[in-house]
C-alpha cells in the first residue's frame, strides 16, 4: 500500500542487484512490468511472504538478462520474475 | 462416529511433505482419479488406527490460501467448505506444515481456522527442524493457535504413530455441531493481518537457528549459479536420457520378446483352422497391447527421476534456469520437464503438465509435446536411414546417418518452439504472460518409499491405460486389417484384401503429392496403434515374414522399391504426423475435452502434409529420385 512518504532511499527489488539485502517498506503494484492486475499481484506477493518489515536479499539471478532472481524472505526463499519484483519497495 | 469411517482431509502449503505423509498413512491403498468435470487429480485412500477404526484421507492441492486461483486450489477450498458436489465435507481437517518452515503455513491456519471446522495442525519433518536448531514451544503455539498440535516425520516408520493416536482420541470424544464458516474470500489487508499474527505466533514460540541452512545454501550457490547452473542441468539431463534410452533397454528387449514368445505359443498351441481368432490373440490382443507395454520400463525411469528430483528439491530450481530460456518460446519454465519426459513418450510428458497451473501454458505444453521426439519413431528413423543414407562421413568426421537423426531430433524441437510461440501469438495474443514466482524450498533427502509409492501409482495409470483405451484401438486396428479376409487361392498377403488396404487405396491420390504409394499409406492405418507398428506393416504388405531379424530385410527391399525422395517425405512425414492413438486419447483425457484432442490431430496432419510435400518436390526438383 503506498501513503508513506518517499523516501530518497527507496529502492525497487526488481532493479536490485544479486548480494541486495534490506528491509521491505512497502508494496507498490501499481506501476510494474507485470501481466497481473495490481490486486491479483499484491496478493500474490503477500501470500509468498512478502509483507512490509520482512528482510529481503537477493541469492540469486538467471542466466538472461540476470532474471529471474531468488529472493530470501525472511526464512525461504522465492523465485521471481524482476517484473513482479519491481512491485515490492525495500531500502 | 465410531462405526461410520471417518473422512480425514489433508490441506497444506506446497513442500510440507503433505504428500509423503499421505503415502505414509495409506500405503499402496490409494486411488487417483479425477474429480469430475475437471482435470485435478483426486488421491484418496484408506487406513485402521491401533484401536481399529477406519479413516479415508483424501489428499487435498497443495495451496497458500483459501482464495482459489487455479482449478486445483478452487478444490481445495470448496472441499474444506463442504461446497463441492459430490464430495462429503471432511470430518477432521489436517493442516500440514513443514516445520523448518512455517510461516506461510501458520497464515493458511489461521484462514482455515475460520471455516470452522474440526482440525489439527500436524508440523512435519520435525527430525530436520530439531537438527537445523529449530526450537518450537509446542504448547505455547497450540494455545496461541487455539489448535491441537501434533509432530510427524512422515518418512520414517512410526513417524506418525502420535498422529494415529490422535486421531483415536478425536473420534473417541463426542462432537458438538460443528460452527457456522466465518470464511469470506480473504483481501489484502486480511492477508497482511494474517502474516503479520502468525508472525507473532512464530515469534512467540519458535526459536530460530542464528543462520538458515548451510548446506542449501552451498548447494544452490553452484546448482543456480547462471552457467554452472546450466551446466549441470544438461548433466542431469544428460543422466536421464542415458537412464531412459539404454538403462531401460534390456527390461524392453525383456518385454517386447516376452509378448512375441507368448504370441508364438498361442499361434502354436491353436488347432488349425482357427486362423482368426489365432490372428485376434496374436496380432491384434498380444501384439498391440504388448507394443504399447514396452514402453513401460521407460515410463517408470522417466517418473523414477521426475520425482527423485522433484523430492530433493531441484525441479523449482530446473524451472528457475529455464524460464527465461523457454519464454522466448511463450512456454513457461515449469513446461520443461513435460517436454522432456515428451522425448520418451508423449504421454508421460502430457501427464506431467499438470504441474503447470496456469491452463493457457499447459495447453501450449499438451500441443507441443508430441512434436518432440518420442522414442517410438525410433524404430521408422532407424529403418530408414539404414536403407537410405549411405553411411559415409561428412567433413570427415561426422557420420551422415547420425547427422540425419540429429536433424530429426532437432526439426522436432524447432517445430515444437516454433508452435509454441505461434500458439500464444493466435490463441493468446491478449493475454498476458502468466508470472514465475515459486517457492524453492530446502533440499531434503529422497525419500525412497515415498517415491516408490509414486512411480508405482504412475506405472499402474499406464497400465490401466494400456488395458481399456489404448487395447480398444488397437482391436480396432487389427479389425482394419484383416478384414474382410482374402479369398481362398488368392495371391499376395492377406492385409492387401482388408478394409485396411481399401482405405490405403482410397487415401493414395491424396498421398501422391507427397511421395507415398498405396503400400505405405496401408502401413500408416496400423501405424495409428503406435508409430513403430507401421515397420511391420510395411514389412506384411511387402510380404517378408519373420519378426526383428526382418527388419534389415525391408530396408534391402524399400531401397529398391522407393525412391529417395520418397523415402525422406515418410522420415519428415513422421516428425509430425499424428501418429499415435494413444497420445490422442491421452489428451482428451488431459484436457477434459475432445476439442483440443482435434485441434492437435490437425494441426499435426497438416504440418506432416506440408513438410511432406515440400520435401518430396524439392528433392525432387533438385533431381534425387
Amino acid at each position: 500500500m503506498t501513503g508513506d512518504p518517499k523516501s530518497s532511499e527507496d529502492i525497487r527489488l526488481g532493479l536490485a542487484d544479486r548480494g541486495f539485502s534490506g528491509k521491505i517498506l512497502r508494496l507498490d503494484t501499481q506501476v510494474t512490468g507485470s501481466s497481473l492486475s495490481p490486486e491479483e499481484l499484491e496478493q500474490r506477493l503477500v501470500e509468498m511472504g512478502f509483507v512490509e518489515g520482512a528482510r529481503v536479499e537477493i541469492l540469486h539471478e538467471g542466466a538472461i538478462r540476470r532474471d529471474p532472481i531468488a529472493v530470501r524472505v525472511a526464512n525461504i526463499t522465492i523465485a521471481l520474475r524482476r517484473s513482479e519484483a519491481m512491485a515490492v519497495i525495500v531500502e | 462416529m465410531t462405526t461410520a469411517s471417518l473422512r480425514l482431509a489433508l490441506v497444506g502449503a506446497p513442500n510440507t511433505g503433505k504428500t509423503s505423509l499421505f503415502n505414509r498413512l495409506t500405503g499402496s491403498t490409494q486411488k487417483v482419479a479425477n474429480y469430475p468435470g475437471v482435470t485435478v487429480e483426486r488421491k484418496s485412500g484408506s487406513f485402521s488406527t491401533p484401536e481399529g477404526r477406519s479413516v479415508t484421507v483424501l489428499d487435498l492441492p497443495g495451496t497458500y490460501s483459501l482464495r482459489g486461483r487455479s482449478p486445483d486450489e478452487e478444490i481445495t477450498r470448496d472441499i474444506v467448505l463442504g461446497r463441492f458436489a459430490g464430495e462429503a465435507m471432511p470430518d477432521l481437517v489436517l493442516c500440514i506444515a513443514d516445520a523448518t518452515n512455517l510461516r506461510l503455513t501458520l497464515r493458511l491456519v489461521l484462514e482455515l481456522k475460520r471455516v470452522g471446522r474440526p482440525m489439527m495442525l500436524v508440523l512435519n519433518m520435525i527430525d530436520i527442524a530439531k537438527r537445523r536448531g529449530v526450537d518450537i514451544d509446542l504448547d505455547r503455539m497450540s494455545q496461541e493457535l487455539g489448535l491441537p498440535i501434533v509432530t510427524s516425520v512422515a518418512v520414517r516408520k512410526g513417524g506418525v504413530d502420535e498422529l494415529l493416536k490422535r486421531t483415536d482420541e478425536f473420534m473417541a470424544r463426542s462432537h458438538e455441531a460443528p460452527q457456522a464458516s466465518q470464511w469470506a474470500t480473504p483481501t489484502v489487508a486480511d492477508l497482511k493481518a494474517a502474516q503479520r499474527e502468525a508472525d507473532r505466533i512464530i515469534a512467540a514460540s519458535v526459536t530460530l537457528p542464528a543462520k538458515p541452512d548451510t548446506l542449501t545454501t552451498r548447494i544452490d550457490a553452484v546448482v543456480l549459479h547462471p552457467v554452472a547452473g546450466l551446466v549441470i542441468l544438461a548433466l542431469i539431463l544428460f543422466v536421464m536420457f542415458q537412464a531412459v534410452f539404454s538403462w531401460a533397454q534390456p527390461a524392453m528387449d525383456l518385454l517386447s520378446d516376452s509378448f512375441s514368445a507368448l504370441g508364438q505359443l498361442i499361434h502354436d498351441v491353436m488347432p488349425e483352422g482357427w486362423g482368426l481368432l489365432q490372428s485376434f490373440l496374436q496380432n491384434g490382443l498380444i501384439s498391440g497391447v504388448g507394443s504399447v507395454i514396452v514402453f513401460l520400463p521407460q515410463i517408470i525411469m522417466i517418473f523414477l527421476f521426475i520425482l527423485l528430483l522433484e523430492d530433493f528439491g531441484y525441479m523449482a530450481r530446473a524451472a528457475f534456469l529455464m524460464d527465461r530460456i523457454m519464454g522466448g518460446a511463450g512456454l513457461h519454465g515449469r513446461a520443461f520437464i513435460p517436454l522432456l519426459s515428451s522425448f520418451a513418450c508423449a504421454i508421460p510428458g502430457i501427464m506431467a503438465t499438470r504441474v503447470i497451473d496456469n491452463r493457457r501454458d499447459r495447453l501450449t505444453t499438451i500441443l507441443i509435446a508430441p512434436l518432440m521426439t518420442c522414442s517410438a519413431r525410433i524404430p521408422v528413423y532407424t529403418l530408414i536411414i539404414s536403407a537410405f543414407v549411405p553411411a559415409t562421413s561428412v567433413w570427415g568426421w561426422i557420420n551422415l546417418q547420425g547427422l540425419v537423426m540429429f536433424g530429426l531430433y532437432a526439426a522436432g524441437i524447432i517445430s515444437a518452439l516454433s508452435v509454441s510461440a505461434i500458439a500464444k501469438f493466435l490463441l493468446w495474443r491478449d493475454h498476458a504472460p502468466a508470472p514465475f514466482m515459486l517457492e524453492l524450498p530446502d533440499y531434503k533427502v529422497p525419500r525412497l518409499n515415498s517415491i516408490a509409492i509414486g512411480v508405482y501409482t504412475r506405472a499402474k495409470m499406464f497400465l490401466y491405460r494400456a488395458g481399456t483405451t489404448i487395447l480398444s484401438m488397437m482391436v480396432l486396428i487389427w479389425f482394419l486389417a484383416s478384414f474382410p479376409t482374402a479369398p481362398v487361392g488368392a495371391a499376395g498377403p492377406a492385409i492387401n484384401y482388408s478394409f485396411a488396404a481399401m482405405i490405403g487405396h482410397a487415401i493414395e491420390p491424396l498421398l501422391a503429392p507427397i511421395g507415398f504409394n498405396w503400400q505405405i499409406a496401408v502401413a500408416l492405418i496400423p501405424g495409428m496403434a503406435a508409430r513403430e507398428v507401421a515397420v511391420a506393416a510395411l514389412g506384411t504388405v511387402y510380404s517378408i515374414e519373420g519378426g526383428k531379424e526382418a527388419a534389415d530385410a525391408i530396408g534391402q527391399v524399400l531401397a529398391q522399391k522407393w525412391t529417395l525422395a520418397t523415402a525422406l517425405s515418410l522420415l519428415v512425414w513422421y516428425i509430425f504426423a499424428p501418429q499415435c492413438a494413444s497420445t490422442l486419447a491421452v489428451i482428451r483425457r488431459e484436457t477434459g475435452s475432445s476439442i483440443w484432442m482435434v485441434v492437435t490431430f490437425v494441426y499435426m496432419l497438416v504440418l506432416a502434409y506440408a513438410a511432406s510435400f515440400l520435401t518430396f518436390n524439392l528433392a525432387r526438383a533438385m533431381g534425387i529420385s
